[in-house]
């Protein structure tokens, strides 16, 4: 699973075209920045995490997060939701 | 959010909209902060700037400026994309095949063959995405935080659907006919972004397949070489780069029809229906609700007392027209017709403009409500939904009179 993970991951990199802007896009330091970075970017550009903030709260993340597992295939191993949805609450979302 | 501190909230803002007028409901609506923050204006190649929502899938929004024309210009018309990975068609090499349980054996046609073969129609329409003003929801809910410019307005043309459909001999057990497109996503498990609508929408009279829009191709960026117009429909079936025509006598079952682009049943003022799509619970969103938006003045313009005052707009509905927009500068105690413009179709944009004679010193707040030709009007509060579809709340301006 994760090696075809990563091989999709290099197939995409190799082939989604960079669009203008995108490369300058910054999002809140943290050790899990990369992780949200390297998962969400294979199909969007991480500005979709910015544009949604700060209004969600901790389920709404995680929502968002099993739709783009469960619906659109990204590729997220069962270790890496909770630090990716962690950080989109603590950086993108709101508390209870 | 159903907390003491949010109903209380409610509760005041309804009590103080109902002794105030409708001040209280209209003056809070704004972008999440985030969107603020991260929206820029941007051009997109062969575009003009637009506002930026998301780089990639490209979402661009057009500035409220460009809608001083009814005929929403080209290179400002807002872009939509589900997919990332946007192929540059080349129009020579282009097909649209048709094939399906309900046709009779597999059709292809070169853009060419709709050009020489079909004889040309065109219609004046507005393309209004799903989402359009999302991003004033209150509370906000998730997706693409529009503002006020994810809709256009441009004079379509190209073949009739159901003369394709005819040609291809669709049989009468046709239920739905479905659309593909070219784009991709970059990762197989993503499903692909295929749509359908009913056959009695897909054979109406201007239900078309468009190559030009507003005299020229259509933009790269909305669907060049050909795309489907769904007039009266939000864009959501508007499918861009179109290269299939599949005819379903069985319901497609697939997550953009049976998952997202719901409403919740009976919500909404609208006719038009989706039989082989509809759940006890919810139903495909089809026609586009009445609505309007204000666009000149702008909110916070500065304007010298008493030199008279064009208030300026634009308004439209799914088909039915408009019979009036009124506007309001007393927060809705008393209304006053505007002049409408030229009507270009049932399923154009409509201009309205009021001169206000000599406005006095001060705050002026000015509402615009439309009403279509079957009496229903845009409403004065939010109709919330979680997906934040069919936002039609009236606009409202506020402008320094000095």
């Amino acid at each position: 699973m994760k090696r075809r993970n990563t091989i999709a991951l290099l197939a995409c990199l190799a082939t989604v075209p960079a669009y203008a802007g995108e490369a300058a896009l910054k999002l809140a330091d943290d050790p899990n920045a990369v992780l949200v970075r390297a998962r969400c970017s294979i199909c969007h550009s991480v500005d979709y995490i910015q544009m949604n903030s700060r209004f969600i709260k901790r389920e709404g993340w995680e929502a968002e997060v099993r739709k783009m597992v469960k619906v659109m295939g990204a590729p997220v191993a069962e270790d890496e939701f909770k630090p990716i949805v962690d950080y989109l609450t603590r950086y993108y979302g709101i508390d209870q | 959010m159903t907390t003491r501190r949010g109903l209380l909230k409610n509760a005041l803002a309804g009590a103080f909209a109902m002794a105030t007028g409708l001040a209280g409901r209209l003056a809070h609506a704004a972008l999440p902060d985030g969107s603020l923050r991260s929206q820029v204006l941007e051009s997109l190649s062969g575009k003009k700037p637009m506002w930026k929502r998301s780089f990639r899938p490209p979402n661009y929004e057009t500035p409220l400026e460009a809608f001083g024309d009814v005929l929403t210009p080209n290179d400002q018309f807002f872009v939509r994309w589900h997919l990332p990975l946007i192929p540059e068609v080349d129009a020579q090499a282009w097909r649209l095949t048709v094939s399906g349980a309900g046709a009779d054996g597999e059709h292809s046609f070169t853009l060419d063959d709709l050009k020489r073969d079909f004889e040309a129609v065109e219609v004046v329409a507005v393309c209004q995405c799903a989402g359009n003003r999302r991003g004033y929801s209150d509370p906000h809910v998730p997706g693409v935080q529009w503002g006020s410019g994810a809709v256009g307005n441009a004079r379509w043309r190209g073949v009739r659907l159901k003369d394709i459909l005819a040609r291809a001999g669709m049989r009468k057990e046709t239920l739905e006919v479905g659309f593909a497109a070219g784009d991709r996503a970059p990762l197989d498990a993503t499903p692909p972004f295929v749509k359908s609508i009913p056959t009695w929408k897909a054979i109406e009279d201007t239900t078309i397949i468009a190559y030009e829009m507003n005299g020229a191709p259509l933009p790269h960026w909305n669907g060049q070489p050909a795309r489907v117009v769904v007039p009266g429909w939000v864009a959501t079936y508007w499918l861009k780069q179109v290269t299939h025509v599949e005819l379903l006598t069985a319901p497609a079952k697939t997550f953009w029809m049976s998952t997202a682009y719901r409403i919740p049943k009976g919500r909404f003022p609208v006719d038009d229906r989706f039989p082989t799509q509809s759940s006890d619970a919810s139903t495909p969103i089809t026609e586009i609700l009445v609505n309007s938006i204000v666009t000149s003045p702008v909110a916070g313009a500065t304007h010298r007392a008493g030199s008279p005052l064009a208030v300026r707009g634009i308004a439209w509905d799914g088909g039915a027209g408009i019979r009036r927009v009124d506007v309001s500068l007393d927060d809705g105690h008393s209304w006053t017709a505007a002049a409408l413009g030229d009507e270009l179709g049932r399923f154009s944009f409509r201009s309205f403009e009021l001169i206000v004679p000599a406005p006095v010193p001060g705050s002026l707040r000015i509402l615009a409500r439309a009403i279509n030709t079957r009496g229903v009007a845009q409403t004065e509060v939010l109709n919330f939904n979680p997906a934040g579809y069919h936002n039609n709340v009236m606009d409202v301006v506020t402008v320094t009179v000095v």
